[in-house]
């Protein structure tokens, strides 16, 4: 299997804060790959760090074999690696259909964007009867839908998620856990989950990574991290 | 896009545009014609800076600023440039009415415009390109600084009148021409709104729109978010030029200390007081605002003007305490809504 991201001991600061120190993440190509840990653990840097809205101080971000630690944010999304930011961040004035063209921004082949539109559409039925209402007017988890979506119409070779399941309802954090295994499993997109809801995420994934202040300091199949006594004892809410 | 009909209409809007020029001034009431004149140059600042603190969501409170480089840079190429270039018009710049005025002033009128503009444009690179590459309120404090650099630029350059202000050059004997005339202002007004109006209802003018809504998720779907910012300054700065040189070439006396903060904030109030990010609000409030404050001098007297910028504060705390997205929000004003508005009693 060959790999999709790689993240070669990269360190990130904000200032005199250290966010990240020597990590070290691989995901393979076809691969969910879940980044579980707590609050300010540097889940979301991380993420940013791969997508280039930080710049790491040291270390290599690798992507397909590329080196795009120094390329700019649009070339990084231009060659398929996209990020889905935390807290929805949908284009809320604009209308939903907006905001699914908005995520074909940096592409011209208009067969691949109409096929791409239709298909996130197929995943999210509900944006359909919705294309014309206003993107802030939709329901919480409408909203994730749709920032989803957004970032398929991007046509992701991997799709990095932050805590997709964030302050929905347990019915619909089921949903949108489904939806994501679907699109790996009918696209082969490479995704790299980052969740607060561990249980979830191990349950979906093949490998994982543990994040705690910083570092990674624990790795390996999902199953057994699930497993793991002192991933259930901190992460899973057991013991 | 480009239908022969298309032509057909603009030439037809330039033909009426030149005639009322001719007309006009003959006809019309002098100070309705000044008005006029004024409300047309506010609309083209107004929209212009609609760009920028509308559209891209940024806030520049230096518009004045820049329409204040396009006026000095346009006028002391016409004064400058009499002798070698613009020969053909009379020393004290009267080129009076008529079509022939129309024909005498379009050469020089263009060349003002598009060096004021431009003039402006560059300005607005080199100050926004810094600015711009961060997030908040950095542009307002640096165009707020970049006001003042003018000011003082100019009041020290004896060429451009200093502090005295600027009407022509004593020593060749030539004036400020008078070569703007209502063809002019209103064909630029509706290049600007035209321009301002493709680029809300077109995909590639999402983008601006999607900076200001949330620069995060602009990035992340590939947006060069400090670009576009730089783009709408540039473009936003461009058309402040423009009409900086239509209102030098109006006035014949430019004053550097007219140019100030406080109408840099007046054009502010007119786009607030629009809706942020409407076109239609920004031309009817720039109208409404540069029409307003003559109406009401020449039926209340002059003491007026002192109170001019308190009924402004008043204007815009009801503003916001009533309507605070401004008259039109982000909406705009077009013939299918107002149908659609008429229709609805009917079936109901």
């Amino acid at each position: 299997m060959s790999i999709a991201l790689h993240l070669n001991n990269l360190d990130v600061s904000y200032g005199a804060i250290q966010a990240l120190r020597g990590v070290d993440v691989t995901v393979n190509q076809g691969e969910i790959v879940t980044l579980i840990g707590a609050n300010g653990a540097g889940k979301s840097t991380l993420l940013r760090a791969a997508s280039g809205m930080v710049r790491a101080r040291s270390g290599r971000v690798e992507f397909l074999g590329e080196d795009i630690s120094r390329l700019s944010i649009a070339s990084i999304v231009s060659r398929g690696l996209i990020h889905c930011p935390e807290g929805r961040r949908i284009f809320a004035n604009m209308t939903v259909k907006e905001n699914l063209e908005l995520g074909a921004y940096l592409r011209t082949d208009k067969q691949g964007i109409s096929d791409d539109y239709e298909r996130a559409l197929t995943y999210f039925p509900r944006l359909r009867e919705r294309l014309a209402q206003s993107a802030g007017t939709l329901s919480g988890g409408e909203q994730q839908m749709l920032a989803i979506g957004r970032s398929l119409m991007s046509r992701p070779k991997l799709l990095m998620l932050d805590e997709p399941s964030l302050g929905l309802a347990p019915i619909l954090v089921q949903e949108i856990f489904r939806i994501i295994v679907t699109i790996n499993a009918e696209s082969g997109t490479s995704i790299l989950l980052v969740e607060q809801n561990a249980n979830q995420a191990l349950a979906v994934a093949n490998r994982a990574y543990v994040l705690e202040t910083g570092t990674i300091t624990l790795s390996g199949n999902a199953a057994d991290l699930k497993s793991n006594p002192e991933v259930q004892k901190a992460y899973l809410g057991h013991g | 896009m480009t239908k022969p009909i298309n032509y057909v209409i603009a030439l037809a809007i330039l033909g009426v545009l030149a005639t009322l020029s001719v007309i006009l001034p003959i006809y019309m009431d002098d100070l309705v014609y000044r008005v006029l004149m004024l409300s047309g140059i506010a609309v083209i600042m107004a929209v212009s800076l609609n760009l920028i603190n509308g559209f891209t969501g940024q806030f520049s409170i230096g518009h004045a600023g820049f329409q204040a480089v396009g006026a000095y840079v346009g006028a002391a190429l016409t004064v400058y440039g009499h002798n070698d270039i613009f020969g053909h018009l009379p020393k004290d710049g009267q080129i009076g009415t008529g079509w022939m005025s129309l024909a005498v002033g379009a050469g020089p009128m263009l060349a003002s415009m598009l060096a004021g503009g431009l003039a402006a444009a560059l300005i607005g690179y080199i100050v926004g390109l810094p600015s711009l590459r961060l997030r908040g309120d950095y542009l307002a404090i640096v165009t707020l600084g970049f006001g003042e650099i003018i000011r003082v630029i100019v009041e020290n350059n004896d060429s451009v009148g200093g502090p005295r202000g600027f009407s022509g050059n004593l020593d060749i004997g030539v004036s400020v021409p008078a070569i703007t005339n209502f063809f002019w202002v209103f064909g630029v007004a509706i290049v600007v709104i035209l321009f301002a109006r493709n680029l809300r209802f077109s995909i590639s003018g999402l983008q601006y729109l999607a900076v200001r809504e949330d620069e995060v998720a602009a990035q992340a779907v590939g947006i060069d978010t400090t670009r576009t910012k730089v783009n709408a300054f540039v473009i936003g700065s461009f058309f402040a030029g423009v009409g900086g040189s239509l209102f030098a070439h109006y006035e014949q006396t430019i004053l550097i200390s007219s140019f100030n903060f406080v109408r840099s904030f007046d054009f502010v109030t007119i786009v607030v007081l629009g809706g942020l990010g409407s076109v239609t609000g920004s031309i009817i409030s720039a109208l409404v605002l540069t029409a307003l404050p003559e109406i009401l001098r020449s039926s209340l007297g002059a003491q007026f003007n002192q109170y001019r910028l308190v009924s402004y504060a008043l204007l815009l705390i009801v503003m916001m305490l009533v309507r605070p997205q401004g008259i039109f929000g982000r909406g705009e004003l077009s013939f299918a809504k107002l149908r659609n508005k008429f229709k609805k009693p009917a079936t109901q």
